[in-house]
């Protein structure tokens, strides 16, 4: 079934690193920045902490979306934990593509914590994105 | 005496925290003083810093939220030192702490108040760009996170009504459309708005601050608007008045005018049973029957005056003729307590001439009564002549032209500037057509046939005499005649005398009433008298003002109350014109009919203003008191905390030390006309630019520039602005920061707009830190910024537009415009008003420019015992700088209190953790409405109704505030009464509030890790504000993936490991020695290890520092005090040959090499302090001719008493090459040194140096100058163009070809003695470094763990560093790094035990395989493999957190505590 592109509201899982981008999120809310209410937002200490599975359980579970924010590479609280997820989330995207999965569902952005204007902006942004991708095939796929 | 285990730091920036941060763990109790509403100095205002780019933000918040959780710093904010008193070590220091007038103890920086506060004001967090409100807290990351009230004293409107109505109040409430609240704020002082607005003579306009720009706001005309709005829209009546419990007093008002109904207002709202008794039919007294319908419409007075006599507890007899009907004294026996007689002005003077009684000569008083109460006077076709030059006389002539006389005149004594009535009046009075004849007298009234024909007048020459007092003298020969038909008599009115019959001891006989001015009481202590009854005529607004006195004074005359006490006027400060920038803007125009049109009848004029117009007028009020007590605040805040009323709080503390970290003022430009700063726009200062850049600044991040809002495509920056310039509005020292500042903010300005043109005005480019020659070139090279070496003499705008023409020098000299869009101001770095406030105090010496001075080679000391000194406070320097600085001022704390350490310092105790292994999840859950901010788009009870479904959770609940100290406890006695073992909190932030529900965890007896935060607030309620749907549904889902996280949460066990209490310092140079001195002096055994066979360093061989201090004489004493230190065991002629442990336990062995011994230390930290050495080079033929030396061997020939006649230098030889891509930062400062010193030997010597960039930075930019002065010759080179050529002439003589620069042309210069400075090079640190476990950066230079924030330490936890290791620098810069990296190694030293972060992961050994990849993933080389086992195993003590092992491992042995895969897992079920 078809359905279009405005009734359908994605649900975006968002792994955050607990200096950076979860700080900038914070700030968004302290600014009172609106934005789409698609994403939902866990904490991790650091975006290297974060396990490829993490992502594929989202995504397998029916998520239509990944967001990992990290800090700007030279920022990481933990020295480079960043870089291991980009690192990570490089792998896991051309992973993806081959297992037919859709790495443009998977965002990975450095936000700092002074950045919530660009928090806010990069949700609306891929929910926009994701809203023309359509919801998650794996959700029908595994729906009874 | 002993000594107090407490040190007071004043001023909170980063170089105060840091300062604070130090000695809170070193065992002290820190009180942190600042007089600002919240720490965090400056660097909360700042974009990025250089030279990392890193976001200054995301680094400082970590340090805000450690000092403002850290258990031994005691924040003090919003308050100024008043007295230091005492001795060191035990200092009493009186704090006054200003009146922020909201309750810290009850605010919870929930930010209610802000959106209701009506008065937005330029925001000096973000530079005056931006805006905020009254009620602020200066960035949102703020700590304490507080509210605070910015009240800067009495508006001038307000102090000068009469009333003293709260006019900037109910203009600001206007402007944000509150009408309703407006309209109850001005009935608060006044009771008839919508009359005062059409009459009052609004001498809050004349007093208004804006005139002095263009003209003052319409106040009279915005009351009059808001008045009619409220009365057409229904919003006057505000809460039915139900009558105040009657105390039985009860009071009689006569003359139901402004004055009585006021009183009446004000005794009937304080219980009182008021009786008012009025002569005429209706209310209103003079408003009634004096003043004309075109002024004021009889039914809004009748409606307005309505509203008064609405009250229950007032009671009005109309009809009733005090004085004839009843006496006075009859009321006192009828039982009323008190009398105030407010009966007005209404007999009018007469006057004695002849002619007076033929027909036609009418009374102005009486005149009016009859046109007012509906009687019927005519004077159609006739010439009406009004007797008068007042208000009343206007009335009677405007009257007169509406009753259809044909002319209408008016004669008086006064000229037209002496004329009492108001000039607006006389104005509109002849635009209807009225005549004035001023300077005459009537002498007599001519008649015919017993009718008025015309008025015989003589010329007035004066009205009054020196003393002011009315006096006419006429010129009775000067006679002329004013023909008319009738005469109306308005020279004044009195008292209606019979009102007084029977009370002569109250008449002064002059038809006046005696009574107090101030208290209103007569002669007679029951009768109180006021308004024009007392006064004689005057204003409404003045009668308002004289019944709310009388009420006052009545009501304490009933309560036997003394009358006079705290009843005059005196505000504090009345204000002046704000010190902001405000653009013109014209007052908008009353709309009004036409003259013609208006005298058709008795209809108002004036029309009134709309609703869009009325704001926008109310919008130019300039908000001169700020806060305009509106009260709207007090009305939002649901925690009761804002208390208008709240005075400054003056209080004491004991401190044993004191550290002075006031920072620094910024240079305000405003003074150097011909940068036109304040004067276009688009001029603004760095620290402007800063905020524009900023993500959180006014623009979000996006480069706009002021004026337009337009982006900018060519920028141009101006370095050296208050900087470097003799002038009497600058200073001559360098800021030393704002080349770099700058060289930042125009790379950070490509980042954002990459077309963007960025040139740099300057004279050298000061890049002379660590890396940032590096970040200059790039900036260059790759950023393409430009750098232009141009003098600008001029900005100026370019007519019709907004943009800007900058007039410079170019290199010929000749005079070149060029445009820009946006120009900054590199505003330099001043001394602050609270450091010379603080100097003054404490009495400390100031040096020339203002900076606390301090000694020249420990600059952290005072010379005062006990107070020390850090940062900004004693010189302009940048981050790192002050940073260390802090360290060090701190470490001379410690030192001089060494054995009051740990006194003071506070140990929380708490019950011991409930053991929750075994048992089942019992997850209590808290909801917070946070007051409306959550509870107004969240449905709470929703989630809380959701919440008790899910598993696991056996107790829910929602409240108001979950923070509130009431909530703890509850929270508390939940716990144990429910038996709950995890807590979930749903709220705002963990950023702020974690770690106090994790205390109410602990001393609940629960493990703190057994807790999880959900932010509903800041990821629901405040970014989903118009979707509580939707708001309402995340919320839920983030709550039970909350649940699902705390159901599998487990304690965290933390280890602790015991500290060796020694320290190893290596390197025996200046740095070292002050390491060691500072750890031994802190209390602290001290390995020192030195290679060569003498400590000293690279000082051993230096002389006379550039401000002339002797070197030598400062290096023995050190060496000196460092060999008898016993506390201090010196290895000379050794080295370290092998290390182990971790923090707090190391082993390291040294081997002396000349004893070809080693020897095993044990110790806890490690300070690196091995310094740098002189740079080799062969450039420019050194060592080719003993008559080319390096600056050391002149200084040591110098030293000497060696006299030249002609010396040559070379600067940068080797330094800010490829090789060497840094400056070496000391080569000019040496340079210049020399110079200066062979000029003082012989003045005639021929010194030239041969430059780039002349560095001499800070204060010994003085020695530059004065170097020039002494006719030391500068030539500049271009390195990629023209760099000199050293080649010896057949006499040996050094003979240099250059680019003359400034002619243009090559030359050659031969010299006696060729002297290059070359700069500093690393030491070999390779295998130091390796053996450490600790980075070097790619010049060979040891690497801090952050550019800005950790400068001394490394990443590694244990290990510090100082001095020339780190990078090149001076010897005080070295001395203070050195006391710095013994203050960061006493914070550990300083504990018996370390303990671990907690057990942040596990490894299942079943499962681990010892691959090894977790080693590979850590950062902080927290994991190892255990040889015996084969198996991974944590260095707890080194774990950091992070969770990169876990996410590693690739079998899943190691999880992360809390985060635990198939606790993660859970969490994206609940959520998917």
């Amino acid at each position: 079934m078809e359905k279009k592109e405005n009734d359908f509201e994605p649900k975006i899982i968002a792994f955050l690193c607990n200096w950076c981008t979860y700080a900038g999120a914070d700030l968004a809310g302290t600014s009172r920045i609106q934005y789409p209410a698609n994403i939902r937002i866990i904490r991790m200490m650091c975006s290297g902490s974060l396990d490829p599975t993490y992502v594929i359980k989202a995504l397998l579970e029916g998520a239509d979306g990944v967001l990992i924010g990290g800090c700007h590479p030279g920022d990481c609280h933990y020295l480079n934990g960043n870089l291991k997820a980009r690192r990570r989330v490089a792998v896991m995207k051309s992973v993806f593509k081959n297992a037919g999965l859709e790495p443009e569902r998977v965002w990975l952005r450095w936000i700092s914590a002074s950045e919530g204007g660009y928090f806010a902006e990069t949700v609306r942004e891929m929910v926009a994105h994701i809203k023309k991708l359509g919801p998650n095939p794996l959700k029908a796929e595994w729906a009874l | 005496m002993e000594k107090t285990g407490s040190v007071a730091v004043f001023g909170a920036g980063i170089g105060g925290m840091q300062s604070a941060l130090d000695l809170a763990e070193m065992g002290y109790k820190v009180y942190l003083v600042d007089s600002k509403p919240c720490i965090g100095g400056v660097m909360p205002q700042l974009d990025k810093t250089f030279p990392t780019n890193d976001c200054a933000m995301c680094i400082l918040a970590p340090k805000l939220v450690d000092s403002g959780r850290h258990p031994n710093i005691e924040i003090i904010t919003g308050t100024d030192i008043q007295k230091l008193e005492g001795t060191p070590g035990n200092f009493r220091i009186l704090l006054n702490k200003k009146a922020g007038f909201v309750d810290e103890k009850k605010c919870t920086g929930c930010g209610d108040c802000v959106e209701s506060c009506p008065v937005s004001v330029k925001s000096e967090h973000d530079e005056g760009i931006g805006a905020r409100k009254a009620i602020y807290r200066r960035y949102p990351q703020a700590i304490p996170n507080l509210f605070s009230i910015d009240k800067r004293g009495i508006a001038p409107c307000r102090d000068k009504c009469p009333a003293h109505v709260n006019i900037q109040g109910y203009t600001a409430l206007i402007s944000i459309g509150e009408y309703k609240k407006a309209y109850e704020l001005i009935r608060k002082y006044h009771p008839l708005p919508s009359v005062c607005g059409r009459i009052c003579h609004h001498p809050c306009e004349a007093a208004c601050n804006r005139k002095e720009i263009d003209e003052p706001v319409a106040i009279n005309y915005l009351k009059r608007f808001v008045a009619d709005y409220c009365a057409k829209n229904g919003l006057t009546s505000g809460e039915p008045v139900t009558a105040v419990a009657g105390n039985g007093k009860k009071v009689a008002v006569i003359g139901a005018g402004p004055a009585g109904l006021t009183a009446a207002k004000d005794l009937a709202e304080k219980g009182y049973g008021v009786t008012m008794f009025e002569r005429e039919a209706r209310p209103g007294g003079t408003l009634f029957t004096g003043i004309p319908g075109y002024r004021l419409d009889k039914e809004v007075l009748f409606k307005e005056a309505g509203i008064v006599l609405d009250h229950p507890n007032i009671e009005i007899k109309y009809g009733l003729n005090i004085g004839r009907d009843k006496t006075i004294s009859e009321l006192k026996s009828d039982g009323y307590a008190a009398v105030f007689i407010a009966t007005g002005a209404t007999v009018s003077r007469a006057l004695n001439i002849p002619g007076i009684d033929l027909q036609g000569v009418l009374n102005g008083i009486e005149f009016l009564r009859t046109v007012n109460t509906g009687g019927n006077t005519r004077f159609d076709g006739c010439v009406v002549t009004v007797i008068g030059g007042g208000n009343v006389a206007i009335d009677c002539a405007r009257a007169a032209r509406r009753l259809g006389a044909a002319k209408v005149n008016i004669m008086c004594l006064e000229s037209r500037r002496e004329m009492p009535a108001y000039a607006w009046e006389i104005e509109e009075a002849i635009e209807e057509g009225v005549e004035i004849f001023n300077s005459r007298g009537p002498d007599a009234i001519i008649g015919e046939d017993g009718r008025v024909k015309s008025i015989k007048c003589v010329k007035c020459v004066s009205v009054y005499n020196l003393e002011g007092k009315f006096k006419p003298v006429f010129r009775k020969e000067e006679i002329s005649n004013i023909a008319t038909d009738d005469i109306i008599i308005a020279i004044g009115q009195t008292i209606d005398p019979t009102v007084l019959k029977g009370l002569e001891a109250i008449n002064n006989g002059a038809h006046a009433i005696k009574a107090d001015t101030l208290t209103l009481q007569t002669g007679i202590e029951w009768i109180f008298a006021g308004g024009d009854a007392l006064s004689g005529p005057a204003s409404a607004v003045e009668a308002v003002a004289a019944g709310h006195a009388a009420a006052e004074s009545i009501a304490r005359f009933i309560e036997g109350q003394d009358l006079r006490a705290g009843r005059d006027w005196k505000p504090e400060k009345v204000l002046e014109l704000p010190d902001r920038p405000v653009k013109k803007e014209a007052r908008k125009k009353m709309p009004a009919l036409a003259p013609g049109q208006r005298v058709g009848g008795f209809m108002e004029f004036e029309l009134g203003y709309d609703e869009e117009t009325a704001r926008a007028e109310a919008q130019r009020c300039l908000n001169c008191g700020v806060c305009s007590e509106c009260l709207m605040c007090v009305e939002k805040c649901q925690r009761e905390a804002v208390n208008h009323l709240m005075q400054p709080v003056t209080s004491e503390i004991t401190a044993g030390a004191v550290v002075i970290a006031t920072g620094f003022d910024k240079f305000n430009p405003s003074a150097l006309d011909e940068y036109g700063y304040r004067k276009f726009d688009n001029v603004i200062t760095s620290g402007e630019f800063e905020r524009i850049l900023s993500a959180s600044g006014p623009f979000e991040g996006h480069l706009k520039r002021p004026s337009d809002l337009r982006e900018p495509k060519k920028i141009a920056w101006i370095q050296c602005v208050g900087s470097r310039q003799a002038r009497k509005q600058g200073n001559i020292y360098c800021s030393s920061v704002c080349c770099m500042y700058s060289i930042k903010e125009a790379v950070i300005a490509k980042e954002h707009t990459p077309g963007v043109d960025c040139h740099i005005y300057y004279m050298d480019i000061r890049a002379f830190g660590k890396d940032f020659d590096k970040y200059y070139e790039r900036a260059r090279d790759e950023y393409g910024v430009k750098f232009r070496r141009e003098r600008v003499s001029l900005i100026d705008q370019v007519p019709g537009s907004d943009d800007l023409v900058l007039k410079y020098l170019d290199a010929n000299g000749e005079v070149r415009e060029e445009i820009y869009d946006l120009v900054v101001l590199s505003t330099g770095l001043i001394a602050s008003g609270a450091g010379r406030l603080f100097a003054d105090i404490a009495g400390l010496n100031l040096n020339r420019y203002g900076f606390i001075g301090a000694d020249r080679f420990f600059r952290e000391q005072t010379g005062k015992e006990g107070i020390y000194l850090c940062g900004t406070a004693l010189a302009p320097r940048d981050i790192p700088e002050t940073v260390a600085s802090a360290s060090a001022a701190a470490a001379c704390a410690s030192a001089f209190l060494r054995e009051a350490r740990n006194t003071l310092s506070v140990k929380k105790e708490y019950p011991p953790e409930t053991d929750i292994s075994g048992t089942e999840p019992r997850v209590g859950v808290f909801v917070c409405h946070c007051g409306i901010n959550i509870g107004a788009v969240v449905d709470v009870p929703a989630v809380v109704a959701q919440t008790r479904k899910l598993p696991g959770v056996v107790y829910a609940e929602d409240n108001l505030y979950t923070c509130s100290q009431d909530t703890q406890e509850k929270i508390k006695a939940l716990i144990k009464e429910h038996k709950l073992n995890r807590i979930l909190v749903a709220s705002c932030t963990p950023r702020t509030h974690e770690s106090l529900f994790q205390n109410t965890l602990r001393e609940a007896g629960l493990n703190p890790f057994l807790f999880e935060f959900i932010g509903i607030r800041e990821q629901c309620s405040w970014v989903h504000i118009k979707d509580k749907k939707a708001a309402t549904e995340k919320a839920l889902e983030l709550v039970a993936m909350g649940v699902a996280r705390a159901r599998l949460l487990m304690p965290f066990q933390r280890t602790s490991f015991p500290v060796l209490k020694k320290g190893l310092v290596i390197g025996g140079g200046i740095s070292g020695l002050a390491a060691a001195t500072s750890l031994a002096g802190q209390g602290f055994e001290v390995f020192l290890v030195e290679k060569e066979k003498d400590l000293g360093g690279n000082l051993r061989r230096a002389h006379y520092t550039l401000e002339g201090d002797d070197v030598q004489a400062m290096l023995s004493a050190m060496v000196a005090r460092v060999k008898s230190n016993p506390a201090i065991k010196v290895f000379t002629d050794s080295e370290l040959k092998d290390f182990s442990g971790y923090v707090g336990n190391y082993k390291s062995v040294i081997a002396d090499r000349s004893m070809n011994r080693e020897e095993i230390i044990e110790h806890g930290v490690i300070i690196v302090a091995t310094g740098a050495r002189e740079a080799d080079t062969q450039e420019y033929l050194s060592g080719k001719s003993e008559k080319i030396i390096s600056q050391r061997l002149l200084d040591e020939r110098l030293a000497g008493g060696e006299k030249f006649n002609d010396v040559t230098m070379i600067q940068c030889v080797g330094s800010r090459e490829k090789e060497r891509p840094y400056c070496s930062r000391v080569c000019c400062q040496e340079a210049i040194k020399n110079a200066l010193r062979i000029k003082t030997l012989n003045p005639d010597a021929r010194v030239t140096v041969f430059y780039r960039d002349i560095r001499t930075y800070g204060f010994s930019e003085e020695y530059y100058q004065q170097a020039r002065a002494a006719g030391v010759n500068f030539i500049r080179y271009d390195p990629d163009q023209d760099k000199p050529a050293v080649a010896l002439d057949q006499e040996g003589f050094p003979v240099i070809s250059y680019q003359n620069i400034l002619l243009g042309r090559k030359d050659r210069l031969k010299t006696d003695l060729l002297v290059l400075s070359t700069g500093m090079d690393p030491q070999e640190n390779k295998h130091l470094s390796s053996m450490l476990k600790v980075p070097l950066n790619k010049e060979g230079f040891f690497l801090e763990a952050h550019a800005k924030l950790r400068p001394l330490d490394f990443p590694a936890e244990g290990i510090y560093l100082c001095g020339t290791a780190h990078s090149p620098k001076t010897i005080a810069e070295s001395l203070t790094q050195a006391a710095g990296a013994a203050a960061r190694a006493v914070t550990l030293l300083s504990k018996d035990e370390i303990q671990s972060r907690g057990l942040t992961v596990q490894i299942k050994d079943r499962i681990c395989s010892g691959c090894g990849v977790c080693v590979q993933a850590c950062p902080f080389d927290a994991r190892e493999i255990d040889p015996e086992t084969g198996k991974a195993r944590i260095i707890e003590v080194l774990c950091q957190g992070c969770g990169a092992c876990a996410t590693a491992c690739p079998n899943a042995a190691t999880q992360q505590m809390g985060f635990a895969k198939h606790q993660v897992y859970q969490m994206v079920e609940e959520l998917v």
